[in-house]
């Protein structure tokens, strides 16, 4: 399956990934209106900075995923066929299990919502994610597992 | 003491763009921006911009402008900004003025008045695309003639040829010392050389132990501070270099302050971390031609007469009876740097007011080895303001066998001439040794750049070639007749051998 690599050593800290992880999932798709109009999307990945090291985490898609285990109303779900680690936004209660068993911490909570969705998704639209597509020093790499 | 220094620009910002993401706030070593977040706005500090274009770049949403400060000073031709700015600078610290990259100031730029020749009608083009197209080049110094023995068909070479540098593409990247430049900057250079089949210049910074892979194709210089060498360091170079003078400052030593001697570069240097590294203006052995030729010797000696060895001197007034003594002296190679070439620092005063430019030192140095019958026993590679691939042309024609691109190499990785290298904080993590800066340039993507570089040039090379109909650069080398000036005075066509457009 795919994953994202985060490649500490080349992570400037710009946060663009985080930018347009959110624009990419906000509902114009424009980085412009989805700032400064459009109720602001969580960020599904994080740049970890301390000093100068510094990378950018986002759900790991677990082989044998705790929040998938952990989930009470089946919403978080792996896709047989991607593998990738998605919540179903229709049945999430919000009651953010998951939150507390990612060992990550790489699901977040939309409070606005009041459910989690905050996740990777590996941007289903998108051939390659936002994130990886985006980063101006190639610190954040697909591979294809 | 209040400073009378007016910013030399200005920061705009564009409120309907800003999505305060601040990522300008990061990307900024110099701490321009700053977000504040009771105002929920980005501001600038905008004295402490020096027009890097980092953040300009990397804004998401094209927010921002950076422009030159239109205020202006009294007008007067003599008295400008930057004359003020100076004086300012040196009352309020009394130190001297330093600065980085090549000179900046207008001499005239003879490349920018000389064009090239095609063929019509009578000779016809070559089209790079369809028929074989040799750019491939040999340095060092060429037999006076050669014998062929053997009989029966069969034909054997029988001159012993000196060592020859072979590159694909005659364009190398100059000398960039590892401190003066990350180490990542050093691995793209080296790995793109490698990959293009040319060469890269050590500088006299030593050979980072993780690059000796590269050492076919790394030419190692050998500098008054003598830093990092030693035999395994001269044994794993393609060629070496005595480097006698830099264009961007010709007659003076080198600086690179303690606090750039990482532990990594003291090991690669030989000096202790945190120390100055003080390169000498001349080198101590060497006061004479006789000095020069026994540190050459000393040179092919320890390597076992298997490189070549080239002298790299800055172009200044007497280059061309300089070159002849050296090349009497035994370099296999004459590198010339003229008054554009770059530097990480000089003081500004030398690095715009000493040396010459580069082609009237090549046209002098070629015209008097060939004069003198020793064109043959030297290669000549020109450093120094070469931007294009119709400068490497010309040079060629002017009678260089190969160039060095340094600054170029560098803005290919990013760089924009902001000239302020030796502040140590590149935004661009190129001329920095910082780990927070040095990160920003990932040497894969910096490598990729630069083969993108040589290979694009190396294709316009062979498409103004096969206009020419010539179909390999060796019959360019040294043809001026190829060459016209436009504008340029009877003294200036004199000297660079040319004539005037039109004849």
């Amino acid at each position: 399956m795919k994953r994202i690599i985060p490649r500490e050593e080349y992570c400037i800290g710009c946060r663009l990934c985080e930018i347009h992880c959110i624009v990419q999932h906000s509902c114009s798709k424009d980085i412009i209106k989805a700032f400064k109009k459009e109720r602001r999307q969580v960020k599904r990945i994080e740049v970890e900075e301390e000093g100068h090291v510094s990378f950018a985490l986002q759900c790991r898609h677990c082989d044998e995923a705790p929040c998938v285990t952990a989930c009470l109303s089946g919403a978080m779900r792996r896709d047989a066929e991607t593998g990738a680690v998605t919540s179903d936004p229709e049945r999430c209660v919000g009651c953010w299990t998951c939150i507390l068993v990612c060992p990550f911490g790489a699901v977040r909570r939309d409070e606005a919502e009041r459910k989690v969705v905050g996740k990777c998704d590996f941007c289903p639209d998108l051939e390659v994610p936002a994130c990886v597509a985006n980063c101006p020093n190639e610190a954040l790499v697909l591979v294809e597992e | 003491m209040k400073s009378y220094i007016i910013p030399e620009f200005l920061v705009e910002r564009d409120d309907h763009h800003c999505i305060r993401c601040e990522v300008c706030v990061r990307q900024c070593a110099f701490d321009v921006h700053r977000y504040d977040e009771e105002e929920d706005e980005v501001f600038a500090h905008e004295d402490k911009c020096v027009g890097c274009l980092r953040c300009v770049t990397l804004c998401p949403t094209n927010a921002l402008v950076v422009r030159d400060n239109p205020t202006r000073v009294p007008a007067n031709a003599n008295w400008t900004r930057e004359v003020l700015h100076n004086i300012y600078k040196q009352a309020e610290t009394g130190g001297v003025l330093l600065t980085g990259m090549g000179c900046d100031k207008e001499y005239r730029n003879y490349w920018d008045r000389i064009t090239l020749d095609a063929s019509q009608v009578t000779n016809p083009s070559i089209d790079p695309l369809r028929e074989p197209m040799e750019l491939r080049t040999y340095l060092g110094s060429k037999p006076d003639a050669v014998e062929i023995g053997g009989g029966r068909g069969r034909h054997e070479l029988e001159t012993r040829l000196a060592p020859q540098l072979r590159l694909e593409t005659p364009i190398m990247f100059s000398a960039l010392s590892y401190g003066a430049i990350s180490y990542n900057t050093c691995e793209c250079l080296a790995r793109a050389a490698a990959e293009v089949g040319t060469c890269y210049n050590t500088g006299e910074g030593g050979l980072h132990r993780d690059l000796y892979r590269y050492g076919g194709h790394t030419i190692c210089q050998v500098a008054s501070g003598r830093f990092g060498v030693h035999a395994d360091y001269l044994e794993a170079a393609a060629a070496l270099e005595i480097k006698i003078g830099q264009g961007a400052k010709p007659g003076i030593g080198g600086h690179l302050p303690g606090e750039k001697v990482s532990e990594e570069i003291s090991r690669t240097r030989m000096i202790p971390k945190g120390t100055d590294a003080l390169s000498p203006a001349p080198h101590h052995d060497i006061y004479s031609i006789e000095d020069l030729a026994q540190l050459i010797y000393a040179l092919k000696e320890a390597t076992g007469w298997q490189k070549p060895v080239s002298v790299k001197i800055a172009a200044v007034h007497n280059s061309a009876a300089i070159a002849s003594g050296m090349v009497r002296a035994g370099a296999d190679i004459i590198a010339l740097d003229g008054i554009r070439g770059g530097t990480g620092a000089a003081p500004t005063m030398i690095r715009d007011n000493v040396g010459i430019p580069i082609e009237l030192a090549l046209a002098a140095v070629d015209a008097r080895l060939r004069e003198e019958g020793i064109r043959n026993r030297a290669s000549v590679v020109v450093a120094g303001g070469i931007r294009s691939s119709a400068d490497v042309v010309k040079a060629v024609a002017l009678g260089a066998d190969a160039v060095y691109i340094g600054t170029a190499a560098l803005v290919a990785l990013g760089c924009h001439v902001c000239q302020k290298c030796y502040t140590g904080k590149c935004n661009w993590g190129i001329a920095t040794q910082d780990p927070y800066l040095t990160k920003r340039l990932n040497p894969e993507v910096g490598t990729r750049r630069l083969v993108n570089l040589l290979t694009a040039w190396s294709h316009e090379i062979m498409e103004i070639l096969g206009g020419m109909g010539i179909n390999a650069i060796e019959s360019l080398r040294g043809n001026r007749l190829r060459l016209r000036g436009v504008g340029l005075t009877r003294e200036e066509l004199d000297m660079l051998g040319i004539k005037h457009a039109g004849a």
